[in-house]
C-alpha cells in the first residue's frame, strides 16, 4: 500500500541546509570588486595596447598590472561559479543537478589555473 | 525542475462555445474564456468560451463567474466566498494576471476576450480550483504564532505603537497564492522553495517585537532552496491585489541574515 506523506512532511521535507547567506554575501561583495576592479583594468589594459606587444607584457609583468589582472580573473571566477551555481539550482533538478554543480566547480577551477599559469608564464618571461 | 511544455495530460484543447442569449445588445456582449478540466472525465483540459450579456451582472470578474454558473453552465467550478477580497478563496488567473476576482473589475481588462484560468503550475483539481495543500502547508511550517520563552505576562504582551507599525503591510495578507504561483522560483521549485506569500508571513513574525523566536526562525530559513531561490523577480509584489510587497519583506529577511553573519 502506498501512502502519500503529509503535505507538511513534503513540504518540511529533511529540514533547513543553515547555509546560503554565504552564497549572498560572496556574491554581492564580488560583484562590488568587479566594478572597481573592470574598469581599472580596462583603463590599464588599453593604455598598454598603444605601446605594442613589448609594452603590454611589461605592463602584465609589472607587480601592479599582474595584481590588477589577477584580482580581476580570480574574482570574476568565484562570481561566475556563484551565478553558475545559481541557474543550475534554478532549472536543473535531481541527479542532473549534482552533477552539473560539481562541473560548474571544476570548471571554475580549470579557468582559474589556466589563467594562473599563463600570468605566471608572462610575468616570469615566459 | 524548469518544465518548459505541458505534460501530455495537461495540454488544453479547444472547448464547447456558449452563445450569447437571443435579444441581448451587442455593445454589451463580451466573450469570456475560461479552462474548464475535469479529471473525472479522463479527457484533457479545454478552453470554453462564453459570450455574455455583461448588463446582466455586477462589475468585477467574479459576478461574470458566478454569472455563468448561475445561468448558463452548472457545471463550472471554482473557489469565492467573501466577494470583497478579505478571505482570498477566488484568486485565479485573469487575462494573464493573478489576482482575485471579486476585486478585479471587468472594465480593466483591455483584452476584448476575458480569458479566466487557474492559479499557474499548480495541480488542477477542478475547473479553476488549484490543489493548495503545499501552498498552506508552507504556511504553516513557518508557524505564524507568537513563540516566547519568558513566561506570558499577567495582562497582554506590550508592544509599542511603533513596533506595532512594523507589522503594517504583512499582516494583510489573505493567503490567496496569486503572489507564489506568479513566482517563476515557485513554479520550478515549489516543494522546497517557500515562495513569497510563506516568506512575508515569516518576515511578519520576525520583526515583531514580542516574538522571542527570531533566531530560531533565521535558522529555519537559511537554506538555498527555502528562501534563496528568490532572486527579486518582483511577480509576486506586481500580482498582490492587496497591493502588499512581498519582494521588500524577503529582502529584508536575507538582510536579517546577514546581520547576524557579518
Amino acid at each position: 500500500m502506498r501512502v502519500e506523506p503529509t503535505p507538511y512532511k513534503r513540504v518540511t521535507g529533511l529540514g533547513s541546509a543553515h547555509h546560503g547567506v554565504g552564497h549572498y554575501i560572496k556574491q554581492r561583495v564580488t560583484a562590488i570588486a568587479m566594478l572597481v576592479l573592470i574598469p581599472l583594468f580596462l583603463f590599464q589594459f588599453l593604455a598598454s595596447l598603444t605601446t605594442g606587444y613589448d609594452g603590454v607584457m611589461a605592463w602584465l609583468g609589472s607587480p601592479f598590472g599582474l595584481a590588477v589582472t589577477f584580482l580581476n580573473v580570480s574574482v570574476m571566477v568565484v562570481h561566475m561559479r556563484l551565478g553558475f551555481q545559481t541557474v543550475i539550482e534554478d532549472y536543473i533538478g535531481g541527479m542532473a543537478r549534482k552533477i552539473a554543480l560539481l562541473l560548474n566547480g571544476f570548471f571554475a577551477l580549470a579557468l582559474w589555473l589556466i589563467a594562473l599559469y599563463a600570468l605566471i608564464k608572462i610575468s616570469f618571461g615566459g | 525542475m524548469v518544465q518548459l511544455t505541458l505534460p501530455k495530460n495537461s495540454t488544453v484543447s479547444k472547448g464547447r462555445h456558449w452563445p450569447a442569449p437571443e435579444g441581448a445588445d451587442p455593445a454589451n456582449v463580451r466573450t469570456f474564456r475560461v479552462y474548464r478540466y475535469d479529471p473525472d472525465s479522463g479527457e484533457n483540459p479545454r478552453w470554453d468560451t462564453y459570450d455574455l450579456d455583461t448588463s446582466e451582472f455586477g462589475p468585477m470578474a467574479l459576478h461574470a463567474v458566478i454569472y455563468i454558473k448561475d445561468n448558463v453552465d452548472a457545471t463550472l467550478t471554482f473557489r469565492r466566498s467573501c466577494r470583497e477580497g478579505v478571505c482570498g478563496s477566488c484568486s485565479m488567473n485573469i487575462d494573464g494576471r493573478n489576482t482575485i476576482a471579486c476585486t478585479k473589475p471587468l472594465d480593466e481588462i483591455k483584452s476584448k476576450v476575458v480569458t479566466i484560468s487557474p492559479l499557474p503550475h499548480m495541480a488542477v483539481v477542478k475547473d479553476l480550483v488549484p490543489d493548495l495543500n503545499n501552498f498552506y502547508a508552507q504556511h504553516a511550517a513557518m508557524q505564524p504564532y507568537l513563540k516566547t520563552t519568558t513566561p506570558a505576562p499577567d495582562k497582554e504582551w506590550k508592544q509599542a505603537i511603533e513596533d506595532r507599525e512594523k507589522l503594517d503591510g504583512l499582516y494583510e495578507c489573505i493567503l490567496c497564492a496569486s503572489c507564489s504561483t506568479a513566482c517563476p522560483s515557485y513554479w520550478w521549485n515549489g516543494d522546497r522553495y517557500l515562495g513569497p506569500a510563506a516568506l512575508l508571513q515569516a518576515y511578519r513574525w520576525l520583526i515583531d517585537s514580542r516574538d522571542e523566536a527570531t533566531g530560531e526562525r533565521l535558522d529555519a530559513l537559511e537554506d538555498p532552496f527555502r528562501l534563496y531561490r528568490c532572486h527579486t523577480i518582483m511577480n509576486c509584489t506586481q500580482v498582490c491585489p492587496k497591493g502588499l510587497n512581498p519582494a521588500k519583506a524577503i529582502g529584508e529577511i536575507k538582510k536579517m541574515l546577514v546581520e547576524r553573519a557579518v
